[in-house]
């Protein structure tokens, strides 16, 4: 009896502890007073508007937007090819690859981002917005290719020999029909990218320069001088997109298949 | 060039890295012959095929098609049809597409394209699927569609993969026909691999019976059936008394050696099919270990001085109980003498 009690009531203290402080910024955001507070402080759209204006916010959200496009889109083209090498030829170095490349994954965020600044930004004196697209490449691609990984493994290699022997070269063979039969994984591969690139925060911390910063970085930033609601509005706008693009993921794609 | 080498396999080697998989191998195909290559598994019966296929690099010898050859034409332009075991379907493609997947390829478009894919998949009885996406379809029916993908060519030799073992014994027989009416209607030339004796007897023209990489013996089903030259190609074709002849004496696998009636033919072998078992009558006594029944016939297993005697009975007759003494004999005329033991 008490842990028929037990089991749903450590499933729903689990639950508060992970969603709760969602609501609480949910709430904070449409408040009317100055400061972060909850319980908030009357109602109004005004913090929900002003992120729309602040200048800054809409420079890191452009950049934002670039890095998990734009890094996801390069860790997909380096991944696939990779994940395809393995899964289809017994290579000699392949689980040292497979290793290497879920290392960013492993890694602490920290150390990564500080390694990256010591050792690649500075000596080289490369620019930040390219170190935080090839930082942000590394950091998604163990998502591409353990995802397309997985979709190749259930696609049998038959296929594309049948296609060859039909008259496709090897590379035709792959576009006409590897790539469309685990467009479903590098779609899920696409998303979980986008949203593990625009969350990122330790790496992107130790790359950030002048004019150049990441949303979350610039968030953090923010709040350190001014501390409105229109960051909790902010969140909750950022929260809603993700949840709205998985669930579009889940309901068109079947999106948990692949994760 | 004579109809006798259409495709002719030169000494042929094959090998996954350091594992030798085909040694060797010397084969005439004819034109429009429908072929079997029969034996267990890891034969080299695949490899073999996958080399012709050009999806496998031949280590030595040469694979001459039609006059040329094609040992390093790559696969994509030897025009040889192949269907896979598992059918390999493009899943994402309708019915129609997947037949048209090769023809779009080779530079066919509109009515031509519509034209050749609707005739092939009229052939194979399958013209009201045309808009369906393959994974609903039967397993019959994906196998009719990759055949129908792969005769759309007019491939100069057409391999099926265990074309049989995938559906069931209905559809078994169905199939049977249907290919050997393809194969007459559009005089291809087929070849097509099998582990089942059966499937193979009853299709082919001609019997390719492989083992360890090499061919074993090459017939007709009824020189394979009736006149197998080895105690392997015995077993694999049902004979499931085989014995070998030292010094003009039977010896058993327990080392006894028995004297037969009659002189024995200069072999190193006899095999005698159950049927060729004489029961009831004989010079040698037996216990009747096992009986079934097998609708026209019984089936025994006896324990004999020979080991384990595999027999068979008209089912009309009266049958012997189990554990029963049972007089029987091994006529030498009925054996089949096998001209390689072991």
């Amino acid at each position: 009896m008490t842990q028929r009690l037990f089991a749903p009531l450590t499933l729903l203290l689990v639950m508060i502890f992970l969603i709760g402080p969602f609501f609480i910024i949910v709430a904070a955001s449409f408040s009317a007073g100055e400061t972060l507070a909850f319980p908030p402080e009357g109602f109004s759209l005004k913090w929900i508007s002003k992120v729309f204006i602040v200048e800054s916010f809409r420079q890191s959200f452009a950049v934002s937007m670039f890095l998990a496009i734009g890094g996801t889109l390069s860790a997909l083209l380096l991944g696939i090819p990779a994940s395809y090498a393995m899964s289809r030829y017994k290579l000699p170095l392949s689980e040292t690859v497979r290793f290497m490349v879920s290392a960013p994954i492993i890694v602490p965020g920290i150390i990564v981002g500080l390694a990256l600044l010591r050792y690649f930004v500075i000596p080289i004196g490369l620019s930040i917005t390219l170190a935080l697209f090839v930082a942000h490449t590394a950091l998604v691609l163990p998502y591409a290719v353990r995802v397309v990984s997985a979709s190749l493994a259930n696609l049998r290699s038959d296929m594309e020999e049948a296609a060859v022997l039909l008259g496709s070269s090897r590379l035709g063979a792959f576009f006409r029909v590897v790539l469309p039969n685990i467009r479903g994984g590098i779609l899920a591969a696409f998303i979980l990218g986008f949203v593990t690139s625009f969350n990122q925060v330790p790496v992107s911390l130790f790359l950030s320069g002048p004019g150049v910063r990441t949303l979350p970085i610039d968030m953090l930033g923010y709040m350190e001088i001014v501390f409105d609601p229109s960051v909790a509005a902010l969140s909750s706008l950022l929260a809603f997109l993700s949840i709205g693009i998985v669930f579009a993921a889940e309901r068109f794609l079947g999106f948990s298949r692949y994760v | 060039m004579s109809d006798a080498s259409y495709l002719f396999l030169d000494k042929l080697s094959l090998a996954y890295g350091k594992t030798i998989a085909v040694k060797d191998l010397d084969l005439n195909i004819c034109k429009g012959e429908l072929l079997a290559l029969l034996g267990p598994s890891g034969c080299g019966k695949t490899t073999t095929m996958r080399a012709i296929a050009g999806l496998m690099t031949p280590s030595s010898g040469r694979i001459i098609l039609d006059g040329a050859d094609i040992t390093r034409v790559p696969a994509n332009r030897r025009n040889i049809g192949l269907v896979f075991q598992s059918y390999a379907l493009f899943p994402h493609l309708t019915v129609f597409e997947n037949v048209a997947f090769g023809l779009k390829l080779h530079g066919l478009r509109g009515e031509e394209l519509t034209r050749r894919v609707e005739d092939g998949l009229e052939t194979v009885g399958l013209a009201a699927f045309a808009n369906r996406k393959t994974p609903e379809l039967s397993g019959g029916q994906q196998q009719r569609v990759a055949l129908a993908r792969s005769m759309v060519m007019q491939p100069k030799v057409l391999m099926l993969d265990e074309p049989l073992s995938n559906l069931d014994a209905r559809l078994r027989l169905e199939m049977r026909t249907e290919l050997q009416r393809v194969q007459k209607e559009s005089g291809v030339t087929m070849i097509f691999v099998t582990h089942d004796q059966v499937e193979a007897l009853a299709l082919a023209d001609r019997i390719v019976v492989m083992r360890d990489g090499a061919i074993e013996q090459i017939g007709t089903p009824e020189e394979i059936y009736n006149s197998p030259v080895s105690s392997f190609v015995a077993d694999f074709v049902g004979f499931e008394n085989v014995f070998a002849i030292s010094d003009g004496r039977l010896s058993t696998k327990d080392g006894a050696d028995i004297a037969l009636a009659g002189t024995l033919p200069k072999a190193k072998g006899l095999a005698w099919r159950p049927r060729a078992i004489e029961l009831g009558t004989g010079p040698f006594t037996g216990v009747v270990r096992g009986v079934s029944f097998a609708g026209g016939t019984r089936e025994y297993v006896l324990e004999s001085r020979f080991g384990s005697i595999k027999a068979e009975a008209d089912a009309k007759l009266p049958g012997y109980p189990l554990n029963s003494e049972l007089a029987f004999d091994m006529p030498v005329a009925a054996a089949a003498p096998l001209q390689r033991f072991g």
